[in-house]
């Protein structure tokens, strides 16, 4: 551990301070709203000569995120950031990374998408690149941001892993806000970080490379099969990472953040930030003898499905909170998720979905507070369970769930 | 590393695939796209005055040529678009149905 002194930095300028210690060889990026102060910030140290990095403007976030593509096929070390509709804008090339397995790695500060126009603080972003094949990191704090962003490099690099990696932190709430934090000397993380040697660079292999090729149908469906083992196989190589960071820093890293489960019979599930928030009021209601326990996934892709039950495994009902909705669909992204985990290990436990903060609305403790008296009510059978709700919104008259009939 | 032979692409083990799906440059020779035509463009050496036009506009490479002297048409590759056909000034180009071109 290196004896670092604290500093108040937001999670922007955390990332930034992170990827400037990676030292990428090429950042593509397109410097205006819905963009983050980490470009601000990373184009300031380009300027000032803090790194080596190959600065490339674009047109729009789908050219910044085809930049990094060509510039990670070539064999650079590449990275870049992005949130709300830009991430939108990335979603075709996010599949072509992944698929070339390219280790790019891509800050996400996790935002709304429009109608209406929002650009505040929720995971309805992120939450359409869950399914392209990028490791998805969720921080909850400013310094998390740091530390996930220094492991992505590694993690993404790895050549069993070879993917890339999206390090996320919420929007506003963690990507500006001022926290106190502490940073690693730059010796330090380029020595954990390491040299990128590509496997297959176009620009390094000594032998001509075709990437990027077309497949038929059943060279098409091989490649995808081995994309899905190579990002469920990554998470072994994920703890090990951050393991070894956790070592270097001082500062804990589990796949799944498991808050006082051990005894745990009330448990909230939740992504990102607001576990802060819900962890503040559980805190409370164990001083009161409560057994209440708060489950955090950081690592969202791959899923921890394990981990995830065994925190689950003492609850006598479940509360999983989502910060984006899937339209259309019977619960939000962490629900269906989480549910599939409990299902595959075959545990069962009354549950209700929250959707809650969409747009940067607050997750105040009153509503914190709704979530856990509901949890009892769950547990003790006087509220039905598989039942989905926008958190602090009264339902309209006589809406009626369809699904539960 | 480890490339793909193309002839048996498909036959490869989903794990021999090298990560990305990379190949070896150039395979696109290997891949016949010649099937997809209807249309086939014929070449009249006697009218053709070597101009090149035809190799300068088409898309697939698939105007033989040389020692600066057109040779021919690559049907292996030519996909029957009829740009050559359209653009050649001295009639020594034209376009039949492919299933004429099979009878004769």
């Amino acid at each position: 551990m290196t004896a670092t002194k604290p500093f108040s930095a937001t999670g922007n300028q955390m990332i930034a301070e992170a990827m400037r210690q990676a030292d990428p060889d090429v950042m593509a990026a397109y410097p205006i709203t819905p963009q983050t102060t980490i470009v601000e910030n990373y184009a300031k140290f380009v300027a000032n000569g803090a790194v080596t990095t190959e600065f490339v403007t674009v047109e729009s976030e789908h050219s910044a995120m085809s930049a990094c593509v060509g510039a990670s096929a070539a064999g650079a070390r590449v990275a870049t950031a992005t949130a709300s509709q830009g991430l939108a804008l990335m979603w075709e090339e996010l599949f072509i990374a992944a698929g070339m397995r390219l280790p790019i790695v891509m800050a996400n500060a996790n935002r709304a998408l429009s109608a209406p126009i929002n650009i505040h603080g929720d995971h309805s972003d992120v939450m359409g690149a869950r399914d392209t094949g990028w490791i998805l990191l969720f921080a909850e704090t400013a310094q998390e941001a740091y530390d996930n962003t220094v492991i992505s490099f590694p993690i993404a690099e790895d050549p069993d892993v070879q993917l890339p990696v999206m390090t996320t932190l919420d929007g506003f709430i963690t990507s500006h806000a001022m926290e106190r934090c502490v940073m690693e000397d730059d010796e330090t993380v380029r020595s954990f970080v390491g040299d990128y040697a590509p496997a297959n660079g176009l620009l390094t292999s000594p032998t001509p490379l075709g990437a990027g090729m077309f497949a038929n149908g059943d060279s098409y469906m091989k490649s995808r099969y081995m994309l899905r083992h190579a990002i469920q196989d990554s998470l072994p190589v994920i703890e090990r990472v951050g393991k070894a960071w956790a070592d270097t820093c001082g500062r804990p890293f589990d796949v799944v953040d498991a808050w006082e489960c051990d005894d745990a019979e009330l448990i909230v599930v939740v992504l990102g930030s607001a576990a802060g928030n819900v962890r503040h009021i559980a805190r409370e209601l164990r001083a009161a003898g409560k057994k209440v326990g708060v489950v955090r996934p950081r690592v969202y892709r791959p899923f921890p499905v394990k981990q995830i039950a065994e925190a689950c495994k003492g609850a006598k009902a479940i509360a999983i909170m989502d910060r984006a909705d899937s339209l259309g669909g019977q619960y939000g992204p962490l629900a269906v998720d989480v549910l599939g985990a409990l299902a595959s290990a075959g545990q069962s436990a009354p549950f209700h979905n929250y959707i809650y903060g969409l747009g940067g609305n607050d997750l105040t403790n009153d509503l914190v507070h709704k979530v856990f008296d509901d949890l009892e009510k769950l547990a003790d059978g006087s509220l039905g369970t598989g039942g989905t709700s926008y958190l602090g919104m009264q339902e309209a008259e006589g809406a009626q769930n369809i699904w539960l009939g | 590393m480890k490339m793909p032979e193309l002839d048996r692409f498909e036959d490869w083990a989903p794990e021999e695939f090298p990560k990305g799906y990379l190949c070896n440059a150039g395979t696109s020779v290997e891949y016949i796209t010649g099937g997809w035509r209807s249309m086939r463009p014929v070449w009249d050496a006697d009218k053709c005055t070597n101009c090149m036009m035809c190799w300068v506009v088409c898309p697939d490479s698939s105007i033989k040529v040389a020692d600066e002297a057109m040779t021919g048409i690559d049907y292996d590759h030519c996909k029957g678009c009829g740009v050559c056909v359209h653009e050649c000034r001295f009639g020594a180009l034209e376009f039949i149905r492919e299933d004429e071109a099979e009878v004769a």
